[in-house]
């Protein structure tokens, strides 16, 4: 793969960075005034140019040259175009989606299902997540503190086990068909579909909407609550009217962090869709490891970064301050 | 009454959140291998996984991954976070941004770009290259638990330091690194607890040879996994939940004292 101009790339690239850090160091050095504490920071500059800001810029090569290292915006175009059956696609989502995936794409069937189950799984996390967040920061509620602890202690577990632990309970001869078949009911199919793999993602990302949001209900003022009570407002028209505007930063961090983890899955759909259904992380890891194809999965990478910074960018507007990022 | 409702919702989410738990504990004492049929009570899966010799492997490499790299990512993102902290405003933000943004980057990115990074250095992956990489995602958190300690400390404590006639490396150790303690260990624990669990960028820089207790599952999941899994997850859950229990304790008397 790599070509005879790669050196020279490498080489360039890794002179434009050295100098830019050079430049850094001087600028902090001599604008703060003789002490030197701002060069504590020039291994972790190194660290982060060698180990994120490089392989960046491998990435972006690889995802604008073919095999044999020349130039091209093949690999772009061929994620519009790649031949593969939809039928799969139209069933799993529906033929009401049918117009999106119309050319026939099998790149972008799968970005667009990717987004699709994202967006599912992100509703149903808010739905879950905002009143478990709401009760627990109920100041009436004693054991806010430990309740929190309560939902940090699952994910202690290996979250490759506890999905595979999944199976165990959906599956022909698991916990639920066992239940249902005690009570004389008909065997449920309950594993390797859209549901199984959505209920796999609400399972792990759930605890990641319930932190922030509860976090920025905790840091509201209490007062402001008995103001609108004071001012004649009832219980139901001071939560919509104070209560939900104040806690918009937690939403918007819980989405974030539900949403991006959610996009780039890709264990559950393999265990519990059982292969039936691919989304875009299992798609990058094919052309990747399977098909060796590094330029394709490169640029379809670099969509998927693309993809984050736009929605990240979106989301910054609404939480500008960026309060409710963060749960340490 | 809605008192009562508020405990039953929390009480069914809870209940989703360890279902699968409890599943995995009770079955690591089945006698039978299979995952779904209950064959009476054993503890030979536990007997099992001390003569396993992949899975103890297994499972020194994780540990001594995030040990190494949690310390490794404490003391590079401590330095890093005094550094930019002293900096001005421009390179300031600037580094807050080279900090931050890894952060966002999808797990599959940071492991695949990382993976043609090493490919293309010509460094065979392994041990060294899963540790780089847990280093490389590790440290931001450090940065970002620190940072807060620092912004909240008295700057003029370090300047009066000095004034008083302390080196600024004396000042350093023993006026600032008191103060932003709290943040180095939040943000050591931190990285260890994501190191442990991180299943993603270590399956794309490591080779199948040297594998963490979370790839070995990933490529024993399509073939079944065994028992003896589910019991070392549940020693180490019940490791981890007695940590908890004793750090807990040790601060709740320290705040008595």
């Amino acid at each position: 793969m790599p070509g005879a101009n790669i050196s020279v790339w490498m080489i360039t690239g890794i002179a434009v960075i050295v100098l830019g850090f050079a430049a850094l160091v001087v600028l902090s050095v001599r604008r703060s005034g003789g002490i030197k504490r701002s060069f504590f920071a020039s291994p972790y500059t190194l660290w982060m140019i060698l180990f994120t800001l490089v392989p960046v810029v491998l990435i972006t090569y690889y995802a604008l040259t073919d095999a044999s290292g020349a130039f091209t915006l093949d690999n772009f175009k061929n994620f519009w175009d790649s031949n593969y059956s939809v039928n799969k696609l139209y069933a799993e989502m529906g033929p009401e989606y049918a117009v999106l995936i119309t050319r026939g794409s099998v790149n972008i069937g799968i970005l667009v299902y990717s987004l699709w189950m994202a967006l599912i799984c992100t509703l149903i996390c808010l739905a879950l997540g905002y009143p478990a967040a709401y009760f627990m920061a109920d100041k009436n509620m004693k054991y806010g503190a430990i309740l929190v602890v309560l939902f940090i202690i699952p994910m202690w577990m290996n979250f490759l086990l506890r999905t595979i632990a999944w199976m165990s309970i959906l599956e022909d001869s698991g916990l639920i068909n066992t239940v249902l078949k005690w009570l004389g009911l008909p065997k449920a199919q309950l594993m390797y579909n859209n549901t199984a793999v959505l209920l796999g993602m609400v399972y792990n990302f759930l605890p990641f909407m319930v932190f922030p949001i509860y976090t920025s209900l905790t840091k509201m003022d209490s007062r402001l609550l008995e103001a609108a009570q004071d001012l004649g407002a009832n219980p139901t028209r001071t939560f919509w009217t104070v209560t939900v505007p104040l806690s918009i930063p937690g939403v918007v961090s819980g989405i974030t962090m539900v949403f991006m983890p959610s996009v780039t899955t890709f264990f559950i759909p393999r265990i519990l869709g059982g292969g039936n259904t691919m989304m875009f992380g299992d798609l990058i890891e094919n052309r990747f490891l399977f098909q060796g194809n590094w330029n394709l999965g490169s640029a379809l990478s670099l969509v998927m970064m693309a993809l984050i910074l736009v929605s990240l960018g979106i989301l910054r507007r609404a939480d500008p301050e960026g309060e409710g990022s963060g749960i340490v | 009454m809605s008192r009562i409702i508020k405990r039953v919702y929390l009480s069914l989410i809870l209940f989703f959140l360890y279902v699968p738990i409890v599943v995995l504990i009770v079955y690591s004492f089945n006698a039978g291998k299979s995952r779904a049929k209950w064959e009476g009570f054993s503890l030979h899966w536990y007997a099992d996984l001390f003569q396993d010799a992949a899975i103890l492997k297994a499972l020194y490499v994780t540990l001594s991954v995030a040990v190494i790299a949690a310390v490794a990512a404490t003391i590079l993102g401590t330095l890093a976070a005094i550094g930019i902290h002293a900096m001005r405003k421009r390179p300031q933000g600037l580094m807050m941004t080279m900090t931050t943004l890894p952060m966002t980057m999808p797990d599959i990115v940071t492991g695949i770009s990382l993976m043609i990074l090493f490919t293309f250095a010509q460094i065979e992956r392994g041990y060294f290259t899963m540790l780089l990489a847990h280093i490389t995602f590790n440290t931001p958190f450090v940065i970002l638990s620190v940072m807060p300690k620092l912004k909240q400390m008295n700057k003029f404590t370090y300047e009066a330091a000095l004034d008083l006639g302390a080196t600024p490396s004396y000042a350093l150790i023993h006026v600032i690194l008191p103060e932003i303690t709290p943040g180095i260990i939040t943000g050591c624990l931190l990285a260890f607890t994501l190191s442990l669990d991180d299943f993603v960028i270590s399956y794309f820089t490591t080779s199948p040879m040297v594998q963490n207790l979370s790839t070995l599952i990933y490529s024993k999941a399509r073939i079944g996994i065994e028992p003896t899994l589910n019991a070392l997850s549940a020693l180490m859950f019940l490791a981890l939940l007695l940590l908890l229990l004793t750090i807990n304790k040790r601060s709740s008397s320290a705040d008595t004292r």
